[in-house]
């Protein structure tokens, strides 16, 4: 790529998941990115109690990020074939771990309003 | 090319595939665009396919006032890289398919009509529609033609019917190739892999072919059910030895069994029979021995003999002491300038040098002829230099790849040595040819990569 361009970025994103897929989890990623930053601001503090369900609900979000990228490139488990494989699998793994605990933490924080 | 265009160029191009977007990210930037060349020169580019939409793409954004002229009848683009996909059932025919004008700047002519012959001392293009184009630079990139008539007994008509298929022969053919193949991997039987003795496009397609109908069919009806044979002319299973080895040892734990220096000479479609000449060298004379060997199969998948088109080789541009029946443009195998006529280049498969005739090598071709052709339109000579790189996703399984990227010399240039390991099967490179590869050719078509 002797130019990389957001618009190059943004076509291997809709080649990967499809153009439909793709945008819905775009705004999807951008709304709950902007309801966290909401209700962090709203509450000024972190809830430790919020945090730890948000943590438990990390390896589940890491599971199925595995899982999305693997259905969406015909492949499975059994094609990792070599270190990098496992390193990007978990990569995949821990963004959505992340995405996951933010999901939970901001939707405990917009159900159950500013309490612990 | 410049000192840091390994970084910029290679490893930003798979680096983006390898969805490594922080490794992609650093790739950035990019040589500020040099400043348009003001010229009233008439360049005329034959073919709007991977290369002429390319390097169409790429003229405009250099020059200001030249008239570029796009001679294709085709109205179709072909992403001809996914038809190993849409042949084992993982892509639909419509994956492959755009229109040619789709990828077009403005600024360019396209007469969709075909060249019908070429005078390069008179320094014109006949069309098949009547017009007559004069050109101060002619950029020859059309594409090879598949010569199915040369196997007696094979029809174009016969594909997906019969065990037969035929993948080069375009999205549909492809479509059809999947039904044929898709019936042996669920019934099993005797499957029969050929490629041609000519040269060929994308040496790997044979090969992943057989890799994945072996493996579809190994997980569907499962091993002891089928049989795989993969037949080739020449004398190793792959043009690069390191790489040629490598696939002899996974054929070998695949259970497929090869048959070297075998090249299908007819079929027979009411018998399912397929035949072969087979040439061995007398130990003793050292003189080439040529039998005729008859193979039975339920599916048969066959890729014809491989030339350049007819108005090329009428036209006293091809080699004249190589490649005489294939008729490939006679170029420098560094800048693909003309080795007789210094105004006309030679993109793509039509392209009389060894090995690059896949996308990745117009990607890497198309550069190095802008750059000459940009030059001599100031009087100078350009400094880029092609030197054979060819890359190949080589598909194994469903899910596995391998990224083989090699030059003239058969020498391994990998992207991303000690990350990536060429011959190894990789999941991260199956990722780059079934999601990555088409966004990097579609930003290719659009001179952007």
């Amino acid at each position: 790529m002797k130019e990389l361009t957001l618009a190059t970025l943004i076509a291997v994103g809709e080649e990967i998941f499809g153009r439909g897929l793709f945008w819905a989890l775009v705004a999807a990623a951008v709304l709950v990115t902007a309801l966290y930053l909401f209700v962090l601001i709203r509450d000024r503090a972190m809830s430790m109690r919020k945090f730890l369900v948000a943590q438990l609900s990390m390896p589940v979000g890491a599971v199925l990020a595995v899982w999305l990228v693997l259905a969406v490139t015909s492949s499975g488990l059994g094609d990792m074939g070599g270190p990098i494989d496992i390193i990007v699998l978990l990569a995949v793994a821990t963004m959505g771990a992340i995405g996951m605990a933010i999901l939970v933490y901001t939707v405990q924080s917009l159900v159950r309003g500013n309490r612990n | 090319m410049k000192g840091s265009s390994l970084f910029t160029t290679r490893r930003g191009f798979l680096g983006l595939a390898a969805i490594g977007a922080a490794a992609a990210a650093a790739t950035g930037g990019g040589a500020a665009q040099a400043a348009r060349l003001a010229t009233k020169a008439r360049i005329v580019i034959i073919g709007a396919g991977a290369a002429g939409t390319a390097i169409a793409n790429r003229l405009v954004e250099r020059l200001d006032g030249a008239t570029i002229t796009i001679v294709d009848p085709r109205a179709e683009h072909l992403y001809q890289p996914g038809l190993s996909l849409v042949a084992a059932g993982l892509k639909p025919a419509s994956y492959t398919v755009s229109k040619t004008t789709d990828w077009l700047p403005r600024g360019v002519t396209l007469l969709p009509e075909a060249a019908a012959a070429i005078d390069p001392v008179a320094k014109t293009v006949a069309t098949t529609g009547g017009s007559k184009l004069d050109y101060d630079f002619l950029v020859v990139a059309p594409g090879l033609v598949l010569d199915h008539d040369a196997i007696p007994g094979f029809s174009l008509d016969m594909v997906g019917q019969n065990g037969i298929g035929a993948l080069y022969a375009g999205p549909d053919h492809a479509a059809r190739t999947w039904q044929a193949a898709r019936k042996f991997t669920e019934e099993g039987g005797v499957a029969v892999m050929t490629r041609p003795a000519t040269e060929m496009k994308c040496a790997g397609a044979p090969l992943k072919h057989a890799f994945l109908v072996e493996d579809i069919a190994s997980r569907t009806i499962g091993a002891g059910k089928f049989e795989m044979h993969y037949t080739a002319p020449q004398g190793a299973l792959f043009g690069v030895p390191i790489v040629a080895e490598k696939v002899r040892m996974l054929m070998g734990q695949r259970g497929i069994r090869t048959h070297l220096q075998h090249r299908l000479v007819s079929i027979e479609p009411g018998q399912k029979r397929a035949t072969f000449e087979k040439t061995e060298i007398d130990p003793a004379t050292k003189a080439e021995i040529k039998s005729l060997v008859e193979m039975p199969y339920d599916y048969l998948h066959v890729i014809p003999p491989q030339r350049a088109p007819e108005v090329i080789r009428q036209s006293g541009l091809s080699w004249a002491d190589k490649w005489t029946d294939q008729g490939w443009v006679e170029c420098d195998q560094k800048t693909m300038r003309h080795l007789r006529y210094p105004e006309i280049f030679a993109l793509g498969d039509v392209a009389g040098v060894p090995k690059g005739k896949t996308a990745a090598s117009v990607k890497w071709q198309v550069p190095v002829v802008e750059d000459h052709l940009v030059a001599a339109l100031q009087g100078k000579e350009g400094t880029e230099v092609y030197d054979g790189y060819t890359s190949c996703p080589l598909i194994t399984r469903v899910g596995r790849a391998m990224l083989i990227e090699f030059d003239y010399n058969n020498n391994l240039v990998p992207s991303f040595p000690g990350v990536i390991a060429p011959l190894e099967e990789l999941w991260i490179s199956w990722l780059m040819k079934e999601v990555a590869l088409k966004a990097t050719y579609n930003a290719m078509l659009r001179g952007k990569a």
